[in-house]
């Protein structure tokens, strides 16, 4: 019985740091001398209160489930990826550049080039990090927030200089922003709204994550390969060559996400000189998702869906209730501190009944992160 | 025995220690099943039972690490709660786990430091440790220098280090979880020496070993678990080690294996003058040169750390050979990538089996296919074939006798033996041409230690080449046709079965030559 109600507190975890969250945020709203029910029923309102704001939620949490699930192959590889900013630039970069250059191919066509474009340009953007860590022991996180810091400066050059929309380039203003794409190289509406195909390529991409990882021979070496070195050299897997893959696929998935924003949203690339100014930190929030979703990429669907509405909803709270929009920065950080917290509480939970492992096994859990969600996801399997 | 209700290192004693029908469940296993125990001061209470009978739960609970479904702890009559390690060292309740949790990176007394309140607040007071575990030693009789490097200390050592930490933190009672497991015999008796001193002193000791000489020898009280349930206690001095064994495992237990006969043939496994490092750096062989032959157990005795471990890596690819090279039927198969070996039908029963031989948090079903997760019939282009796995899994579940609630059961939470007899399955059911066995019924209960002796004398009447690398002389001489051993990396002689003897393996373990010495 007790079993029970524990796996149920932890599963609802998440869903209960997300409310302690907005509790504190009352707070601050009270300080701000405004009314938190008020506040909340615009968050609300702004995220499912018409089908055009559940649709602009599902729009936000696209790339962040693209993210998520490249994050959840990484992690579990035991390879930590910070660099899903920079992947999703380089993606969409790569993306952006087939869609201008082929003008004169169909539609259908251009966009599946532009988004396996966008797919490699991350693998590769993702897959350096890999090599180094793999083959010279580079710490990864350092490496790929480097490669965040490249891809920035790589676009803004490119955005001013080569691939600069040439009617901007006549203009003095010189606004950093590329041509727009053709209309027959957008992807599809799936209804009237802003709701476009990249949701639903997420969505089946999330039920293919799964397979690839606990129904495939890859997904086997790679789950291996985080959870115990040692043992996946004995079982003949090449340890370094997975690290590589774990990485290089976790940026595609990010420059997946990338393409879509291109393609799927804004119709072009444009820059205000920082990342998230393309991306909407959707590189570092997709990582929150997948660990709210416990790594699982099933489960980082509604997460994903969660974080979109917030940073629909807070938008249209800061319109409606006139708070700073500093305070719905401080908001969304709240929640992402909640949930990490929350899972550090689970984890130590999960110890302190599972303690069995510690004693039995003297080689240390892979990461912070990778480790105990295994068991829930491996039940689902 | 002295009746003062001090120990010498000052701490209270605890009299007794009564755990009244305890029960705990995990999903589909009940681990203990209203089990009762007790124990007084001045006793060794050993406790025995089956791999997966619920000894090291039982221990776990008394340590605070598992809350218990049902049942109470009384303290001196008095009943308390346990809730945490910490509970438990504060009531003056010390566990040694199986594997030593200390921090090689580290000094002894920072080992001992660590976690603890120091005196001078937030900087650590490594000179009063240091003191203290000096005292400390003196009082119990533990050769400990404070200052030593855990990595530099042997198994044995590290041992003395825990129980000096579990006294540093005024431990009156000692678990003992399996702590000959990794021992030599020399230096279980040194482990003895210094349990009969803290018994002497008014310390209680529960000891767990599937040895039963071992707890015969250091006991005064024995409680059989079954199935998580107490079958009975017995005053050890009423009792014999057949007794001891038909009680446990229900049956008559055979104690020396039948060998046959078995047509010796080529050698199917060959070191040419190999040599490797070791993981310290040092030299890990120095120009072994043996082979194994089809049909033949050769043993490999030795003290460990004279490298049986470099050699069972150097032979599967793990290591990296310097000089010298290695045949498998004869190929060269000298640094041959691990899978690359595994392939040629090679198996390995690593030692350190949680380590380096199976995935703690694959479910079972995932670590029976470790080897082979990549081939038909497991894997079909690229997809794993989860029908043929489970069929797999259940197969050497039932095989093996593994016990556990599932196939989908995470590796991590089965019983030490019963994590082991994962590996072995394993490992022998791949059809291998030779097998390397490291350590093989380490941790095992007898009836499985019987049952895996078995198998490797079937694979041998196959004609598959054994290599058995063994600290247990016993284990060596019931089972190998030819022995060598192992001194400082290098083979001191190979001796016939038929001219063994424990002394002359015992000279020759210790690096002596009796040929050259008498
Ligand atoms: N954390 C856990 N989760 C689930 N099941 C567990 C857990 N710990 C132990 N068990 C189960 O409880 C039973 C008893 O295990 P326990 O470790 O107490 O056995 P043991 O007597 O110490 O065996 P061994 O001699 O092999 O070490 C086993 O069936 C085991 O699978
Ligand atoms: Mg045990």
């Amino acid at each position: 019985m007790r079993s029970r109600l524990n796996a149920l507190f932890d599963a609802l975890l998440p869903v209960l740091a997300t409310l302690a969250a907005l509790g504190v945020g009352a707070v601050m709203l009270l300080i701000l001398k405004v009314n938190p029910i008020e506040a909340y029923a615009a968050l609300w309102d702004g995220a499912f209160g018409s089908s055009n704001a559940f649709a602009e939620t599902l729009v936000k949490a696209t790339p962040l489930l693209l993210v998520a699930l490249g994050i959840c192959i990484s992690f579990r590889g035991d390879v930590i990826n910070i660099g899903g900013e920079g992947q999703m630039i380089i993606g969409a970069i790569l993306a952006t550049w087939v869609g201008l250059t082929f003008t004169g191919l169909p539609g259908w066509l251009v966009v599946t080039i532009s988004l396996v474009a966008g797919f490699l340009g991350g693998a590769i953007w993702g897959g350096i990090p890999g090599v180094l860590k793999a083959y010279f022991s580079v710490n990864e996180i350092l490496s790929t927030v480097m490669m965040n810091a490249i891809a920035v400066q790589l676009m803004n050059f490119l955005l001013r200089g080569p691939m600069i929309d040439p009617s901007q380039a006549e203009l003095a203003s010189k606004i950093p922003q590329t041509a727009r794409l053709l209309d027959a190289f957008r992807l599809p509406r799936l209804a009237p709204t802003r709701l476009h195909l990249g949701a639903l390529i997420a969505v089946i991409l999330a039920i293919a994550v799964y397979i690839l990882l606990w129904r495939t021979t890859l997904g086997y070496r790679i789950r291996a390969v985080g959870q115990n070195p040692n043992a996946s050299r004995y079982a003949g897997i090449k340890v370094q060559r997975y690290m590589v893959l774990a990485l290089l696929l976790s940026g595609a998935f990010a420059g997946l996400a990338g393409a879509t924003q291109v393609f799927g949203v804004n119709y072009r690339m444009i820059t205000d000189g920082s990342s998230s100014g393309f991306t909407g930190s959707a590189g570092f929030n997709g990582i929150v998702a997948a660990l709210f979703g416990q790594l699982h990429p099933l489960w980082s669907i509604p997460a994903s869906i969660l974080f979109g509405a917030l940073l629909v909803g807070a938008n249209k709270m800061q319109r409606v209730v006139q708070v700073p929009s500093a305070l719905v920065i401080a908001l969304n950080g709240l929640v992402v501190v909640f949930v990490v917290s929350s899972e550090i509480l689970r984890k130590r939970r999960q110890r302190r009944r599972l303690a069995d492992a510690r004693q039995e096994d003297e080689t240390p859990p892979p990461t912070e992160s990778g480790e105990s969600q295994i068991k829930q996801a491996e039940t689902g399997a | 025995m002295t009746e003062s209700t001090k120990l010498p290192s000052g701490k209270p004693r605890i009299e007794t220690i009564e755990m009244r029908g305890i029960t705990k469940r995990f999903p589909g296993v009940i681990a203990n099943d209203k089990a009762d125990f007790d124990i007084h001061a001045g006793e060794v209470h050993a406790l025995l039972g089956e791999n997966g009978a619920g000894k090291s739960t039982l221990m776990k609970i008394l340590y605070g690490m598992y809350r218990p479904d049902e049942g109470e702890i009384l303290l001196n009559g008095k009943p308390v709660t346990i809730a945490s390690p910490n509970d438990s060292i504060n009531l003056g309740i010390g566990m040694i786990h199986q594997h030593f949790m200390l921090v090689p990176t580290l000094t002894v007394a920072e080992n001992v430091a660590l976690g603890l309140p120091s005196s001078r607040g937030a900087l650590t007071d490594l000179d009063r440790v240091s003191k203290r575990i000096v005292e400390l030693a003196s009082i119990y009789g533990l050769k400990i220098d404070p200052s030593a490097y855990v990595w530099q200390l042997s198994v044995g050592q590290q041992q003395r280090v825990e129980i000096i930490k579990a006294l540093y933190r005024g431990a009156a009672l000692l678990i003992l979880d399996e702590p000959t497991a990794v021992l030599t015999p020399q230096e279980v008796d040194e482990l003895f020496v210094i349990m009969r001193q803290m018994v002497k002193d008014g310390h209680a000791l529960i000891f767990i070993s599937h040895k039963l000489h071992e707890v015969v020898e250091i006991s005064n009280r024995i409680t059989v678990l079954r199935d998580g349930r107490r079958i009975g206690t017995r005053l050890t001095s009423e009792t014999t080690k057949q007794d001891l064994a038909n009680w446990m495992v229900g049956r008559e237990i055979g104690f020396a294996p039948d060998r046959g006969k078995v047509e010796i043939g080529e050698a199917r496994l060959k070191l040419e003058k190999v040599e490797c490092g070791s993981d310290r750096g040092t030299p890990g062989l120095r120009g072994v040169s043996i082979e194994v032959r089809s049909g033949e157990i050769l043993g490999i005795a030795g003290v460990s750390g004279n490298g049986q471990r470099e050699l069972a890596e150097a032979i599967t690819g793990l290591r990296k050979v310097t000089t010298g090279r290695v045949f498998l039927e004869g190929k060269d198969i000298t640094n041959f990538a691990p899978g690359d070996i595994t392939e040629l039908n090679l198996s390995y029963i690593p030692e350190e089996r949680m380590r380096d031989g199976m995935i703690k948090d694959f479910t079972i079903a995932e670590n029976m296919i470790l080897r082979e997760h990549h081939k038909m019939p497991y894997s079909r282009m690229g997809f794993l074939n989860l029908s043929d796995i489970s069929k797999h899994a259940d197969e050497l579940i039932a095989k093996f006798h593994v016990k556990t609630p599932s196939r989908e059961t995470h590796a991590k939470n089965l019983s030490g033996g019963n994590i082991q007899k994962v590996v072995l399955a394993r490992e022998i059911s791949r059809n291998p041409r030779a097998i390397i066995a490291a350590q093989p019924t380490r941790g095992l209960d007898i009836g499985a230690t019987e049952y895996v002796r078995e198998q490797l004398l079937i694979e041998r009447r196959k004609g598959v080449a054994v290599m058995l690398i063994s600290e247990d002389l016993d284990e060596i001489l019931a089972l190998s046709d030819r022995i060598a051993v192992l001194y400082e990396g290098q083979v001191m002689d190979i001796v016939p079965r038929s001219e063994a003897t424990p002394e002359r393996l015992g000279l020759l373990m210790a690096g002596v030559h009796p040929e050259v010495s008498s």
